[in-house]
């Protein structure tokens, strides 16, 4: 682990990163007379027509876990690989998937989008034309509900940042505001709730307020300046910033004005919050406040003691990030870690603080704190303020312990 | 006078409303509630949008055995795919089972979601009275319903979930 760039290292701890079958390892820079290597002293090859990542970076993939992969291959996930990426934006061929029933290639000349229900007409919109229409366009994370599932258990998991965190991402959507398409169908003012559905092979549905829908939710059609990723919903999908995953509809093909929420499956039956005695919290929209050290993180090694930068990222639905905190030292002594931008509403911020690394083992932890004044919970807390059970909305504080010899291990502290 | 000044928000809201008066970007098709009506899928509490059927649950045993018995197991239980019957008063406990009868509030989701996306693969291919059927079979088999009570877009959405009183919007919270 290294920040070669970074000025205020000196030239004795600057780090070499090679990243050998998944694991990141740290080797000094030698010095040695320099060559002249065969890409400079002989012309490259031709032009791609879509650029791919270099050969080196081959690791640098999601990991798909397909549960049913032999009656049910559609449905799984595939891990936004954190560790391996730095600022906030997700590349579009990393961005996290979660599927209820595979990705269906979906023409879009045959698909539409219909409003519908309370409404004073209702209307049908293909992909061509809302090209046409008004955009916005806004950075925006998506994590899914049931992120950090190995992390709700009651024991760590020895797994790699992206597997046990990677069901979020981040990329920049561009899209037609909801409200400039409700305004022309005639949404009837007694309406307080959408329906909002997919065209997948489980019509996957949720109930959405309104006041969201027409505040800042969009129907995107662009993800990081290209048209989405098919896995992404293409030809069009809903973002509903800093809410639920499972609420932004990929494929989006029916929106339905309702006097009351519909109650669907996927919001009783999964994407609600068990609580210790037993009651469920339907509707818990908003994605709760966190934060993860994305680097050093399991399975890199720190190969010494010396200055390392500590790098990581942090979020929240519910309002803007206002601080960061890094303990070192397993939650005893905590320092404010630097931003790299002015946080922004729905958008993750990175954040870095400088450690220095005497050799002794040491927990490594990070502590979001947002502009409502929510802050991260530690494990203990997070356990205690659920079911056991509960999978959903899990925002504990991520910990690592790194070893003398610079092994990392996930613990709860 | 500087540009900021020259339009201010109110006169850029005034030129966005004089846009969307002269329709430039009005270009939804007209669509009547039959032309949606295949894809009108939804079915709330109330039990609206619930279709004209029925079925009993001594109907719907065959429909579970040929459709969905392979992933949910027998008797609704330890299949690979979700557990449908039991664990009916276990939400409390350490031990909470999560079925459609512990833990679903309302039978009329039941429809909505095997309409919508069951059997897996082969979403909507089943009839309305094998829907009607295999709902009122996962409801007996919990204990819900009686093996011969005939649901119906009256009677589904009058059944009493154990659980129907276990959800809440967290306080604070603007859903």
């Amino acid at each position: 682990m290294s920040t070669p760039s970074r000025p205020s290292l000196t030239r004795r701890t600057v780090l070499r990163q090679a990243v050998v079958g998944g694991a990141v390892l740290a080797v000094p820079a030698q010095a040695a007379p320099l060559e002249v290597p065969r890409w400079t002293s002989e012309p490259g090859g031709p032009f791609q027509s879509y650029g791919q990542p270099s050969q080196w970076e081959a690791s640098v993939s999601r990991s798909v876990a397909l549960p049913y992969a032999d009656i049910a291959p559609g449905i799984g996930t595939a891990n936004t690989p954190l560790e391996r990426l730095e600022g906030t934006i997700t590349p579009n061929g990393l961005h996290f998937i979660r599927a209820h029933a595979g990705i269906p290639q979906v023409d879009p000349a045959l698909h539409r989008l219909v409003i519908h229900g309370m409404v004073r007409q209702p209307l049908s919109f293909d992909a061509a034309t809302l090209l046409n229409y008004p955009m916005v366009t806004r950075t925006c994370f998506i994590e899914c509900a049931g992120n950090s599932y190995q992390h709700s258990l009651s024991q760590p998991r020895q797994m790699e940042l992206g597997d046990v965190h990677g069901l979020f991402s981040t990329a920049q959507w561009t899209g037609v505001p909801l409200s400039v398409l409700l305004d022309e169908a005639g949404i009837d003012p007694r309406s307080n709730w959408l329906l909002v559905e997919g065209a997948d092979a489980v019509a996957l549905s949720r109930s959405l307020p309104v006041w969201k829908a027409v505040q800042d939710s969009f129907v995107a059609l662009y993800q990081n300046g290209e048209r989405l990723r098919p896995e992404q919903g293409y030809p069009m999908r809903l973002i509903v910033p800093g809410w639920q995953g499972n609420l932004h509809i990929k494929w989006l093909r029916r929106i339905k004005a309702t006097d009351t929420p519909t109650h669907t499956r996927d919001e009783t039956s999964r994407y609600s919050l068990l609580m210790p005695d037993g009651k469920a919290q339907e509707f818990p929209f908003a994605i709760p406040v966190k934060s993860l050290i994305t680097r050093p993180s399991y399975g890199q090694v720190v190969p010494g003691p010396g200055q390392y930068w500590i790098s990581g990222l942090a979020w929240s639905g519910g309002a803007p990030i206002t601080r960061v905190e890094v303990s070192s030292d397993g939650g005893i002594t905590w320092r404010v870690a630097q931003l790299d931008d002015v946080p922004k509403e729905y958008s993750p911020v990175r954040f870095r603080v400088s450690w220095a690394w005497n050799g002794n083992p040491a927990t490594l932890m990070s502590r979001a704190v947002d502009a409502s004044g929510a802050i991260q919970p530690s494990h203990k807390e997070w356990k205690k303020t659920f079911h056991p059970t509960n999978r959903f909305h899990c925002n504990a504080i991520q910990s690592w312990s790194v070893d003398s010899d610079g092994t990392i291990e996930n613990v709860f502290v | 006078m500087g540009p900021s000044k020259m339009f201010s928000s109110k006169g850029i809201i005034l030129i966005f409303m004089l846009c969307a008066v002269r329709m430039a970007w009005a270009a939804g098709t007209p669509v009547t509630e039959q032309d949606i009506a295949p894809w009108n899928l939804d079915i709330d509490p109330l039990g609206r949008g619930l279709p004209n059927g029925h079925g009993t649950a001594n109907e719907g045993a065959i429909v579970y055995e040929t459709h969905c018995k392979s992933c949910h197991g027998k008797g609704g239980k330890s299949g690979h795919a979700d557990e449908l019957v039991g664990g009916i008063g276990s939400l409390a406990t350490p031990n909470a089972e999560r079925t459609v009868g512990s833990f679903w509030p309302y039978a009329t989701t039941l429809f909505d979601y095997v309409r919508r996306a069951m059997p897996w693969g082969h979403p909507s291919t089943l009839t309305t009275d094998q829907i009607y059927a295999v709902c009122a079979w996962i409801l007996a088999e919990n204990g819900i319903i009686s093996r011969d009570s005939e649901m119906n877009a009256i009677s589904l959405p009058q059944v009493n979930m154990p659980n129907k009183n276990g959800f809440y919007v967290r306080p604070g919270t603007r859903p």
